[in-house]
């Protein structure tokens, strides 16, 4: 690494600290869900590592304590995740134009919600450097987070780990919430998409739907109306 | 599930996640101009976490009374934007202290 690529690397982790330090909670608290749900911490850690995203993971996590189908729950993991690939998109025309393939594909395993915010408000084009140290400590904290919340989550005792089963749809509440308040669609769409999976599950003759295309199946439709209804300029 | 399917699931599930970000920075150079599929695509994750949420978290304690306090109690916090956190904690807090009364 040369003086400038130190220098970029460096500028890029100190943006990304403060995501790191964000990221602890909330990954402290999948990694107590995890466990709590009967997955071992060492996988616990491997899911934050290896998917490094929120709604995914915690959508995939829940369906494989389901015990759904493998292709359900990369199909459902799939579609919450196709949003990236805007943010991939809208990264390209940003980065260093010479950048080449390897690294791309490299540091592309760091986009995020949040690290994508930070390095569009960057001025200029991005280096590979920037991009690889702006993703480093994000991805460390993330593992960190949900390692500490799995180990401690072992240790408490039964009758705090059953009232534990609410914590993953406390965070989805938490998640959808805000910004259903600040936006009709995003309430038309939430009562749409609750309103198709509730009839998917409850009328007997779609019982042969499984859970994980019950979410999908309501998914595509409301935020399709959704879509048609209210277009937006993202 | 068994821990090698479920170590199967993660593995798909890593896949997955990192596709949609790999691929345009590595293959397109244009963006996509439809406000249909951008709009579409922005709505995707309010509309899968209603549907995972809904109705799943009334059976999420094994008591439905129980798992509605909690489910309003962590309405409410969201509602007056307490961070994530700070509502998973109060849901289970809630569950818990229900817990005992019913």
């Amino acid at each position: 690494m040369n003086f400038e690529n130190k220098k970029q690397f460096k500028y890029g982790f100190k943006r990304g600290l403060p995501i790191a330090i964000g990221y602890l909670p909330v990954s402290f608290t999948f990694g107590l869900m995890a466990v709590n749900g009967g997955l071992p911490v060492w996988l616990a850690i491997f899911i934050s590592f290896s998917n490094l995203t929120s709604a995914g993971q915690f959508a995939g996590t829940n369906l494989i304590f389901a015990g759904a189908g493998l292709f359900e729950i990369g199909l459902t993991t799939f579609i919450i995740n196709i949003r990236y690939m805007l943010m991939s998109l809208s990264l390209s025309q940003k980065i260093d134009p010479n950048i080449g393939l390897r690294n791309r594909l490299i540091f592309s395993f760091g986009i995020t919600d949040e690290t994508f915010s930070v390095a569009s408000m960057e001025q200029g084009r991005l280096s590979n450097a920037y991009m690889l140290g702006l993703i480093s400590a994000p991805i460390a904290g993330w593992s960190l987070g949900t390692a500490l919340g799995a180990l401690i989550c072992s240790a408490l005792p039964q009758s705090i780990q059953s009232a534990m089963g609410i914590a993953l749809y406390g965070m989805f509440i938490a998640i959808i919430v805000p910004p259903a308040r600040k936006s009709k669609p995003v309430v038309i769409i939430l009562l749409l998409s609750i309103v198709i999976h509730c009839f998917l599950r409850y009328i007997p003759i779609f019982s042969f739907i499984s859970s994980g295309f019950r979410v999908i199946i309501a998914t595509v439709f409301s935020a399709g109306i959704g879509a048609f209804l209210y277009p937006i300029e993202v | 599930m068994t821990i090698e399917r479920a170590l199967l699931a993660v593995i798909i599930m890593a896949l997955v996640t990192y596709i949609p970000r790999a691929l345009p920075i590595t293959l397109f150079r244009r963006e996509i101009k439809s406000v249909r599929i951008k709009s579409f695509l922005n709505y995707v994750p309010y509309a899968v976490l209603g549907a995972l949420t809904f109705p799943d978290v009334f059976e999420s304690t094994g008591n439905v009374i129980t798992a509605l306090c909690g489910a309003i109690v962590a309405f409410l916090l969201a509602y007056f934007n307490r961070s994530l956190v700070i509502v998973a904690v109060g849901a289970i807090l809630t569950v818990f202290v229900t817990g005992l009364l019913f």
